[in-house]
Order: C-alpha cells, then sequence, then structure tokens
C-alpha cells in the first residue's frame, strides 16, 4: 500500500447501554484500497460498531477518523455525506420506480420550474452503471431486477458521493455463485480506485478470497487484526469464539433402528420429480443441493404443507397422506424450518409460549392453559439444550440468533417426534452456536430420532450425516454413504455433471 | 434534563403512558368542574360507557388476531332493531335468543369471508357496515321501531335494571371482561389469537389451524355485539335504524387507546377496558366544561391522534421523529 494514511480509522470506541458495554474500546483502521474483514459472533459487537459508524448511534467514547480528520456523523446522511456508504443486507430501494430514479433519489437534477431533468438523469446513471459493467441500464424498474442486480443499484447509488469507506452487510446472503463472482470484481474495482472496505461476512470462503487484512471482535473486545495471507480458518475462528471449533467427520457408531418414513416415487408438480428415500430411527439423512433445488419443497411436502401429485409416503411402514401441518404432527412429523424468524418463531412471544405452541391444546388444567406444566417443558429444555435467556418471560425477538434456533428446536424436539426435520439449522448463526447445534444433531440421533437434515453448507452436511442425498434441479442424483462420499463427487453431483446413478 | 432521568420517564411513558395520560386528564376535568368526581356522574359515565365497551371487547379479539372489524356499529342496529321488533311479534323469551342467533350468523359470515376466503378484513368490515345497515332498513323498513307496552315488560332489566345498586349494563361489561380477559390471557384459544396475529406463518408452522382461530374472533365479536344491542334495546325499549352509528370507529379508538396494535400480536382486555373508560370520560368531562355534544367528534378524532403518537414516541424516546 503507497498511501500510509487510513481511509477510517476507529480509536478506543466505546458505546454503552443500561447494564451492557455493547463496545468496550475498539480500535482498528481501514487502509484506502484495502478489503478490510470485520469479524465476530452475533452479539460480539458488529451491528453496534457498524451503527456507531453510520451516525446512528453516538460512541460513549473515542473517536472516528477520516482521513486523519476526527469526524463525529450527526446520523445516516451525515455520514454518507463524509464519505461512509452502507451497502446493506436487507435492501432499501423503491421497487416501482426506475434504476436512474433510485440511484439520485432526493437529488434529482432539475430544469427550470423545478422538473426533472430526465435526460441528464439518464446520461449521469448510465455513466456509473457502464463502470459496474451491469445488464440493465437507467430505465429499468426495479422492481424486475434480481436481488443481485438490485444489490448493484445500491452500489451504484453509493457511487455517486466520494465514498471513503464503503461497508458490506452480508452481501452475499441471498446471491447465487455466479452473482458473487459479479459482485467481487465491483469490490476489486472499488479497491482499485482507492476505496476502503469493510466487509462483514460469517462464510470463511469468501473472507479467504477477496480481504486483505481481518479484524475479530468478540464480547464487544477487539480482539486483533490478521493478514489474510498469513493466517487460517482455524486461527480466525478460534480468535472469535476462543476456542476449536470441530468439523470432522461423524457417521454413527451406534445400530440403527427401523425405517421411520419411507418415501417413494415422490413428485410435486415442477418442484421435484420422482424422489424416494429412507430415514431410519438412528439416523441422520442429509439433503444437500443448490438452492431452488427441490429439498425446502421436500420437507413442507412431509409437514403437509404441499399435497404431492404422484407418490407415496409411509411413517413407520404404513402408508399415509398427510393433510396439513396439525396432521404432521398429530403423525409425529416436526419441522425446523429453513427461517426462523419468519417461520418459526413468534418475535413477540415470550420463549416458553413459542415453544408449547404447537400442542397448547394438550397443555390444559381445565379450560386453561397449564402454567406449570409449560414452564417444566420451557425449563427441561433450556437445560438440555443450553438455551441462554434470563428467564421464560423473555420475548423471543430479543435473543440471539442461536438463542432462537434452540427455542425453534426445543419447541419441536418438545413434540417428540418420530421424524425430525432441521431445514438450514445453522443460517446466520454464530460459528459457536453452529458446533452446539451440530452436536444436538448428532445426540438426537445416538438417542433414537430420526433426523433429516437440509443444508446448503457442505462443511456442515458432511459433518452431520450418516447418509447424504444430493439433489438437482428437483431430482435426486445420488444418495451417498459416509464412506463414499467426497467433496468433489458431491459438488459434481449438486451441480448436474456428475455420473447419473438415479 | 439529565439522560437518565429522561429514559426513566420515557420508560414509563412506554410502560404506563395511558394510565398517566388517564390521571393527568381526570385531575384536569375534576379541578375545572367538581361535579365531575360526583360518584353519580362516574357510575353514569360507566354504565354509558357499557354498549360501547361491550363492543371493545369483542373487537380486541379480533385486533390481537391482525385483522380490523368496522362492521360492529351497523351490527349493533341490526341487533337491536331486530330483538325490539320481535319483542312485540313473539315475546321477549324467544325475541332474545333469536336475535343472537341472527347476528352470531352475521359474524360467522364475516369471518368466513375473512378466515377462510383470506379476503382482506378492512374491505370485508367496510363493505359489511354498509350491507348490515342496508339490511336493518330493509327489515324495518325505515321506521323506528318501538315496544308497544313499555312497562309491562321484563325486558327492560338488561339496560336499566340494578342489581346491588350497581346497573345491570354495568355488571354485564364487568362480567364479560372478566370472562373474555381470562379466556384470552388463560386459555389455548387466546394464545392462538396472539400467535395468529403476531405471526401468522410461524402460527401456520406450529400447526395452528388459522382461518378457524379468525372465524372465532369475528364470532365472539359478533356475540359482544348482540350483547350490547340487547342493552341498547333494553335501554330505550325503541330505536333509530341508526343506532350504531360511527361507533365502530369509537370501539376502535376505545381499542388503540388500550395499546393494542393494529398489526396484530399485542393488546390485552384489561388495556381495552381502560380505554373505553378513558374515552367515555373523557366525553363527559368536556360536555361538563359546557363544550358542545358535536365537539366530541372531533375530540374522539384527536385523542386517537394523541394516543397513536404518544404511543410511537415512547418507543422510539422522542417526541419528534419525522420520516427519514
Amino acid at each position: 500500500m503507497t498511501d500510509p494514511t487510513p481511509a477510517l480509522r476507529l480509536e478506543d470506541i466505546v458505546k454503552t447501554f443500561p447494564g451492557v458495554r455493547a463496545l468496550d474500546g475498539v480500535s482498528f483502521s481501514v487502509m484506502p484500497g484495502e478489503v478490510h474483514a470485520l469479524m465476530g459472533e452475533n452479539g460480539a459487537g458488529k451491528s453496534t460498531l457498524m451503527k456507531v459508524l453510520g451516525g446512528i448511534l453516538q460512541p460513549n467514547e473515542g473517536r472516528i477518523i477520516i482521513n486523519e480528520e476526527p469526524a463525529v456523523m450527526s446520523g445516516p446522511l451525515d455520514a454518507k455525506a463524509k464519505g461512509i456508504v452502507f451497502i446493506h443486507q436487507e435492501l432499501s430501494l423503491a421497487d416501482e420506480l426506475s434504476v436512474a430514479e433510485n440511484i439520485y433519489l432526493g437529488e434529482l437534477p432539475r430544469k427550470r420550474f423545478g422538473l426533472v431533468d430526465w435526460p441528464r438523469l439518464e446520461e449521469k446513471t448510465n455513466a456509473i452503471l457502464g463502470k459496474l459493467k451491469v445488464g440493465f441500464d437507467a430505465r429499468t424498474r426495479v422492481g424486475d431486477l434480481s436481488i443481485a442486480n438490485q444489490q448493484m443499484v445500491e452500489i451504484a447509488r453509493a457511487l455517486t458521493v466520494d465514498a471513503k469507506a464503503v461497508i458490506f452487510d452480508e452481501p452475499t446472503a441471498s446471491l447465487t455463485d455466479a452473482e458473487k463472482v459479479v459482485l467481487f470484481d465491483v469490490i476489486a474495482d472499488l479497491r482499485a480506485h482507492g476505496v476502503g472496505i469493510i466487509y462483514i461476512s460469517h462464510r470463511m470462503e469468501e473472507i479467504f478470497k477477496i480481504t486483505d487484512r481481518i479484524s475479530v471482535l468478540r464480547d464487544g473486545q477487539y480482539r486483533g487484526t490478521l493478514n489474510t495471507a498469513e493466517t487460517n480458518e482455524e486461527e480466525v475462528t478460534q480468535l472469535m469464539i476462543g476456542r476449536k471449533l470441530d468439523l470432522s467427520r461423524n457417521a454413527s457408531h451406534h445400530e440403527l433402528g427401523d425405517v421411520a418414513l419411507e418415501v417413494r416415487n415422490l413428485s410435486c408438480g415442477r418442484l421435484y420429480h420422482d424422489v424416494s428415500f429412507e430415514v431410519r430411527r438412528g439416523e441422520v439423512l442429509g439433503f444437500y443441493g443448490l438452492v431452488g433445488a427441490g429439498r425446502t419443497e421436500i420437507a413442507e411436502t412431509l409437514f403437509g404443507l404441499r399435497t404431492p401429485s404422484a407418490g407415496q409416503i409411509r411413517l413407520d411402514g404404513q402408508e399415509t397422506r398427510i393433510t396439513s401441518p396439525a396432521d404432521a404432527i398429530g403423525k409425529g412429523i416436526s419441522l425446523v424450518p429453513e427461517d426462523r424468524k419468519t417461520q418459526g418463531l413468534v418475535l413477540g412471544m415470550n420463549c416458553r409460549d413459542n415453544m408449547t405452541l404447537p400442542q397448547v391444546d394438550d397443555l390444559t388444567a381445565g379450560p386453561f392453559v397449564a402454567d406449570g406444566a409449560e414452564i417444566a417443558i420451557f425449563d427441561q429444555y433450556r437445560d438440555r439444550l443450553d438455551i441462554r435467556t434470563p428467564g421464560w418471560k423473555q420475548q423471543v425477538g430479543n435473543l440471539s440468533g442461536g438463542n432462537q434456533q434452540k427455542i425453534v428446536i426445543g419447541k419441536w424436539l418438545s413434540m417428540h417426534p418420530n421424524v425430525l426435520i432441521v431445514d438450514e439449522p445453522t443460517r446466520g448463526i454464530d460459528v459457536g452456536s453452529k458446533s452446539e447445534i451440530h452436536k444436538l444433531v448428532r445426540d438426537l440421533a445416538a438417542q433414537g430420532y430420526a433426523v433429516i437434515v437440509i443444508s446448503s453448507e457442505m462443511p456442515e452436511v458432511l459433518h452431520v450425516s450418516d447418509r447424504i442425498v444430493a439433489m438437482y434441479s428437483g431430482r435426486i442424483i445420488r444418495t451417498f454413504t459416509s464412506e463414499e462420499v467426497t467433496e468433489d463427487n458431491l459438488i459434481q453431483a449438486i451441480s448436474g455433471i456428475g455420473e447419473k446413478v438415479a | 434534563m439529565s439522560e437518565m432521568t429522561r429514559q426513566q420517564i420515557g420508560g414509563l411513558l412506554a410502560r404506563q403512558g395511558i394510565l398517566v395520560a388517564f390521571a393527568l386528564f381526570m385531575i384536569g376535568f375534576a379541578l375545572a368542574n367538581q361535579r365531575f368526581i360526583d360518584p353519580d356522574n362516574i357510575l353514569g359515565v360507566i354504565r354509558s360507557s357499557a354498549i360501547l365497551g361491550v363492543m371493545a371487547l369483542g373487537v380486541t379479539f379480533v385486533v390481537i388476531s391482525g385483522n380490523l372489524d368496522l362492521s360492529v356499529g351497523s351490527m349493533m342496529s341490526f341487533s337491536t332493531i331486530v330483538v325490539l321488533d320481535l319483542h312485540d311479534k313473539i315475546g321477549p323469551a324467544l325475541a332474545i335468543p333469536a336475535m343472537f342467533a341472527m347476528t352470531l350468523c352475521l359474524g360467522a359470515f364475516i369471518g368466513f369471508l375473512v378466515g377462510y376466503l383470506k379476503l382482506n378484513s378492512l374491505i370485508v368490515t367496510l363493505g359489511m357496515l354498509s350491507a348490515i345497515h342496508g339490511l336493518t332498513l330493509t327489515y324495518s323498513g325505515g321506521k323506528n321501531m318501538d315496544i308497544a307496552d313499555k312497562e309491562g315488560t321484563w325486558f327492560s332489566i338488561f339496560g336499566q335494571g340494578e342489581a346491588l345498586g350497581i346497573p345491570v349494563p354495568i355488571l354485564l361489561f364487568a362480567a364479560l371482561a372478566a370472562v373474555l380477559g381470562i379466556a384470552l390471557a388463560k386459555t389455548p384459544f387466546g394464545r392462538k389469537v396472539y400467535a395468529v396475529g403476531g405471526n401468522g406463518t410461524a402460527a401456520t408452522f406450529s400447526g395452528i389451524k388459522r382461518a378457524r382461530v379468525v372465524f372465532s374472533c369475528y364470532v365472539l365479536s359478533a356475540l359482544c355485539v348482540a350483547i350490547a344491542g340487547l342493552i341498547q334495546a333494553s335501554r330505550s325499549l325503541g330505536s333509530q335504524n341508526t343506532v350504531g352509528q360511527g361507533m365502530e370507529l369509537e370501539v376502535l379508538a376505545a381499542v388503540i387507546l388500550g395499546g393494542a396494535s393494529l398489526l396484530g400480536g399485542s393488546g390485552t382486555i384489561f388495556k381495552t377496558v381502560i380505554g373505553v373508560l378513558i374515552l367515555g370520560f373523557i366525553q363527559n368531562g368536556l360536555l361538563l366544561v359546557g363544550l358542545q355534544f358535536y365537539v366530541q367528534y372531533v375530540v374522539t378524532w384527536v385523542i386517537i391522534i394523541l394516543a397513536v403518537w404518544l404511543d410511537i414516541a415512547a418507543k422510539r424516546g422522542k417526541l419528534w421523529s419525522p420520516i427519514a
């Protein structure tokens, strides 16, 4: 790096909330033309730090220095004016407006009488879009764009100001692999123009691919900065969680029981076709494939949310039809859904009520819900799953992602299911909670549950599964045993280029 | 003001804002006019709030389940007219159950449209407001309805009777509030109402039959309307077709004043009762300080806006927070 002046420097930032020191003396600097990863478990203080940078929160102590000048950010607009730009995970675009209007919203070029100067607007917009090499133009309606392209619009908007530092918050969360490549190109381009970049992500692969340095937060404290080229995943993880993470293969050593669920030639319109598999008690069956391969749709069919167009489902050898979630629950099937916030939990409800929701009709004393029985269930699963919450009265929305996920798992374990389906068990969860949940899944199998795990993360599937079903485009390409499977043949199978063993 | 004190006041407002505002209003009115805190006046206000209150209890369920009910005003007119008409035709003992059955049918119809056909509750109940008004006018031929023998009927007991020195409407309101309050807070059904309104998708994924819960809330709301109509008819023993006109908004005002969120998932029966009383006492206080009755329409609206504003201000921790 030729320029020794940091684009952005944080000095001993402290932010306290009543009873909590959310940030406890955080310092690091981002050089111009550097991609700087910021990592930490959920709750480590990343979001708070970003809010301080964005002027949404004011620090109690410490200084923010932009280009050697101390800066006080009074709000999001002020932060943007000072060259700090955010690309958020959740996009903030107006779907019905054009790309150009979105990019220059609030500062549209004007003609006489205050009318919008459309030719100039388009010209300015297309100039920026040209730099990004995107496949759409200024007039395109934003609602018609893919998520990845919408993100490009956000980035274009960031480029309209003289950005000193651009902060990407989990930018690849909803992107396909091809779209990621485009994003990384753009980031490389920004860096070539001397912009400092803070890149927040849980995904180690990406971090090691595109960043120069990695700064780690833990419990609100700065834990150090590593040069990406001189470190490895283990060292970063250890810095983040303070211990080592076990990701070894983990096939069952115990005897498997009877077949709990058998699916024969199941089809559902265009979503998936001619799918057959079975799960035994004591076994973890992994489902791996790209988003849209039909995995979640199979789970939803088994849980009564979709009606299959052909095929059979057998539970304990008996052929059955599953007509609704209530019916599935009655037949001993539990589903820990893909998205805990929209599907798994009522965020405004307390922990106990969320956990007992599926069985609230059965937990009664006379006409009333039996408080004692509910609390007993909550206490039991809080202890068993090591859920950290001040008490059952705590609103679920206030818990960390890992603890929220454990509430969902507890909710379904307390139903004593015959078949437990877990869809993306660790999405958006920090590394520490991840390994706890992996261990939990293994323990459940050892206790005799039949478990189906659907995941988009290969290390996860390899780690927890006894057998792995590889899906591509609505079909099962192959079912691997844990001895057969390798990363290579699994990738080939889910990309549709592998051997076609039906 | 120091940061800490401001936070404490903010916290107090967030939790008890409605009660604080209520207390301030009461003190203000009491200073302006001594009659305001006269026991007779207080009892009178509660009695005249009872009809509105009974309706608000049912609407609380609908709102917590994430829907609206704007049909309760015209439905109450319907119940009142029907029971008064049938009183002379088949006698009060049969008229009352017949009126209840018809009102519940209306509620079930709305519940079917919103719950099972998944139609938007605002559109459905706004349409029903008008449709039921038309139904009432068709039924009555547009004429006022009166009981022939007003002195000789026991039917007046629900609106005019007293037990232990307390007017029957207040007793009915209190008893219904107690029963429904417990039902909402303590039964599986109540729990499911909160779940459906708080996050409908998660409720489905928990095996809750959402349509049935929504349907039940509207039937419950209609039951409350029928009771309100009974009190209304019994109190006046005669009625215009428009007796409940505009009450849907007052009911909604009371529920929101109590702090239930229009997005669903929050609110309690106790808070709604407080909301009803605040509305009643404020309207009464304005009359006592000498304002025209018609001013109430304006004031009710102002109160709703103030309540919503204070609620949001308390949550955000500041009064002035424009859309940014």
